[in-house]
């Protein structure tokens, strides 16, 4: 969408050589929720193998970035390419974690279920869920230690099995790249801490985990490369290096007031 | 009563026996196309609506039959100005399905284009095509040797007057939608559960709606002439419902909730057949009905009976196990087995009755016994439970202050609710963190027992 007159005050690092075979390049992303930008000119390349944090403040359009570049929403201009090649043809390495309040937990199913949906797109049309395929659910489950609780109701899960269950859905997809949206809500002390050793865990076996994250305060201990989203790429890189006051504080602070009054102003142009 | 019991296809009045006899053996032909025909209507649209309601659009085939009246009207006037008959059912259907399509894609622009939320759009869309659906058909019943007097059938659903090709066209119809949705079972159920999830794996969820959607517009439609078109939305939401009441998994949910919808039909309209004067789709929906009030007693998943039998066997054990702790920390103060009948009672503030039942019962089970008029005592076995029970008490009290911070004055209470629901699982992790409280030792009390009145 062309915006004449109107820049990001601060200009997101360019990036016009982006990498050949990056587990996510996204390039020129502007989405739009009923004409008002939420994401601007997003250029963003995501190193291998890293465990990334995707912070900014509420309405910073975190969520919207996953979910743009997995063609969950539409955007009006930019493309997305996996691992070199475009999103449509890479889906298989792609695995997403939605938030958990995304869907109904009172839906009629158990948590093996749910991890088997995971690998529903392998077992194709038609077919219904193999012994392999429950089997590879079952190993899932153990992996995030829910293995006890394969035949629980859903509804009977708290928060934070609840999102376990999730991550093991996605990890019975066996992709490379995995995108997830806030698995830190609402889970406690000790959820939260199995599931950094379970990222931990796919980083080593050489995956890359894009996280999105709400508690600045734990981003050193838990990532290791950080993008700091607010409308725009406001920085991005390796967490020592811009995960510094000021970037937060570009991220954070109120120095956006142009940007959203030049939305709002788009919003309300009937 | 007995004189409106005709049989079906004869005017001439049989005996209700006789007349019932004949009905539920289908041994008339009509009748047991009209019967076979509907039931599988209901199997469908029992499997159909499983996904509705899990997709939380159940009142959309509200909108769905409402919408095909304004179709039928218009198929009823262009068949009749062709010059052929008006009342040809393929025809009619078509015109029905066309409408009716059209209200779907209303409600999806209207919830597109305003902010308007459902329930709004739902309503806007059901009432403007329900008013041209009036308006129309009451033109087509004024229209020169018409002959319409049967749309009105339309609206209530007459199974009396369904034509064998209008049976049989219900049935495969049915049959197709549950071959369909069996088929496609797995990727309903993702759709459903998580339509996003489904997308980013390369599910076309858009076709996928619409398969559930055309599923949907066929059973209603085809519903119309054995339900009417006010009812059949009743046909795809009380089945489902019904069956929620059952089971917490998808697959026994379906099947249930088909054969739910299938006996409905089945039993209504075997009944309608029997006795002429009965409008099939109100009793289809009444025994439908009456299934969902069974299940709602009696279901195992929620229905009122297991909701009460659980909550009354719950209070039983939380009695029988502070009886159980009552008489074993008396012993424990007072260093005497025998416990008299006030002390008992004033131990947990109960009612003369109360302990009265709790000592009936528990002797019963062997675990206490009487020493004479006023005195009790535990059993070999209640003491051995006794003491389960006032260990898994106090475990919770000894884990809520050393690791909830919780003073020690409170932990009794908490514990007095919590320690009936504690399972080997969790009871082991107390272990766990409890160092040194080996199995079977009962620790001491972390707070000062309360004092045993009326014991010297």
């Amino acid at each position: 969408m062309p915006l004449p007159g109107i820049r990001p005050s601060i200009p997101a690092t360019p990036r016009d050589d982006h990498a050949e075979d990056a587990p996510l390049s996204i390039h020129d992303l502007t989405v739009a929720y009923r004409r008002k930008p939420v994401l601007w000119d997003v250029d963003l390349d995501l190193p291998e193998k890293r465990l990334i944090a995707l912070v900014g403040p509420n309405g910073a359009g975190k969520s919207t970035l996953l979910k743009a570049a997995l063609g969950l929403v539409p955007a009006v201009s930019g493309d997305v390419k996996v691992y070199g090649r475009d999103y449509k043809e890479q889906r298989r390495l792609v695995a997403y974690v939605p938030q958990r309040e995304s869907v109904d937990w009172d839906f009629p199913v158990n948590a093996l279920d749910v991890v088997a949906m995971g690998r529903y797109r392998r077992i194709g049309w038609l077919r219904p869920v193999g012994r392999a395929d429950r089997e590879a659910a079952m190993v899932a489950l153990g992996k995030v230690g829910m293995a006890d609780y394969a035949q629980r109701q859903i509804s009977q899960l708290s928060g934070g099995q609840q999102q376990r269950v999730f991550l093991a859905r996605a990890l019975a997809q066996e992709a490379r790249l995995y995108l997830m949206d806030e698995p830190f809500a609402g889970v406690d002390a000790a959820t939260e801490k199995a599931i950094v050793a379970l990222l931990d865990d796919l980083r080593e076996q050489g995956n890359t985990v894009l996280v999105v994250h709400h508690d600045i305060q734990t981003v050193p201990a838990y990532f290791d490369y950080v993008v700091m989203l607010n409308m725009r790429v406001v920085a991005h890189g390796p967490v020592e290096d811009v995960f510094t006051e000021e970037n937060l504080r570009k991220t954070y602070g109120g120095k956006l007031t142009l940007l959203s009054a030049a939305a709002e102003a788009l919003a309300g142009r009937r | 009563m007995i004189s409106s019991l005709a049989a079906a296809s004869h005017a001439e009045i049989v005996p209700p026996m006789e007349a019932l006899w004949r009905v539920l053996s289908l041994q008339d032909y009509n009748t047991r196309v009209v019967v076979i025909g509907t039931t599988l209507l209901g199997l469908a649209s029992g499997l159909a609506g499983v996904f509705l309601l899990l997709r939380k659009r159940s009142l959309l085939s509200d909108v769905v039959s409402h919408s095909a009246l304004p179709g039928i009207g218009i198929a009823f006037i262009a068949m009749t100005m062709m010059g052929g008959g008006g009342k040809n059912t393929l025809g009619l259907l078509l015109g029905a399905t066309a409408t009716a399509l059209l209200g779907i894609v209303a409600v999806g622009a209207i919830r597109r284009f305003t902010r308007l939320k459902d329930d709004a759009a739902l309503a806007i869309v059901l009432g403007t095509f329900f008013s041209a659906g009036i308006a129309l058909t009451g033109v087509a019943a004024r229209m020169p040797g018409a002959g319409a007097s049967g749309l009105e059938s339309w609206i209530y659903g007459k199974t009396a007057s369904m034509l064998f090709s209008d049976a049989l066209l219900i049935g495969i119809t049915g049959l197709l939608v549950t071959l369909g949705t069996v088929l496609l079972f797995k990727e309903l159920a993702l759709l459903c559960f998580d339509e996003d999830f489904a997308a980013t794996q390369g599910w076309p969820v858009g076709l996928l709606d619409m398969l559930l959607m055309g599923a949907t517009v066929a059973v209603t439609v085809i519903g119309l002439q054995a339900v009417g078109l006010i009812l059949v939305v009743a046909l795809l939401i009380i089945p489902p419902a019904a069956a929620r009441l059952w089971t917490h998994r998808l697959r026994p949910l379906a099947a249930i909730s088909a054969v739910i919808g299938g006996l409905a039909c089945l039993v209504g309209s075997a009944l309608s057949a029997l006795m002429e004067n009965l409008p099939a789709g109100a009793i289809i929906v009444l025994s439908a009905a009456a299934l969902f009030c069974v299940s709602l007693v009696f279901g195992t998943e929620g229905g009122m009976l297991h909701r009460g039998l659980g909550a009354w066997t719950l209070r039983k054990r939380v009695g029988r196990q502070h009886l159980l702790r009552a008489l074993a920390e008396l012993a424990e103060q007072s260093g005497k087995d025998v416990a008299s009948f006030s002390t008992i009672r004033h131990r947990r503030s109960w009612h003369t009755a109360t302990v009265r039942g709790l000592l009936a019962s528990a002797m019963k089970d062997g675990l206490v016994e009487r020493v004479d008029a006023r005195h009790w005592r535990l059993t070999e076995s209640g003491v051995a439970e006794a003491r389960r029970v006032v260990r898994n008490h106090r475990l919770w009290e000894l884990f809520l202050i050393t690791h909830a911070d919780i003073a020690p004055s409170h932990v009794d209470r908490d514990a007095d609710m919590i320690e009936h629901i504690l399972d080997e699982r969790m009871i082991a992790q107390l272990e766990g963190l409890m160092a040194g409280e080996n199995r079977g030792h009962v620790p001491p009390s972390p707070h000062a027992l309360r004092p045993a009145e009326g014991t010297a």
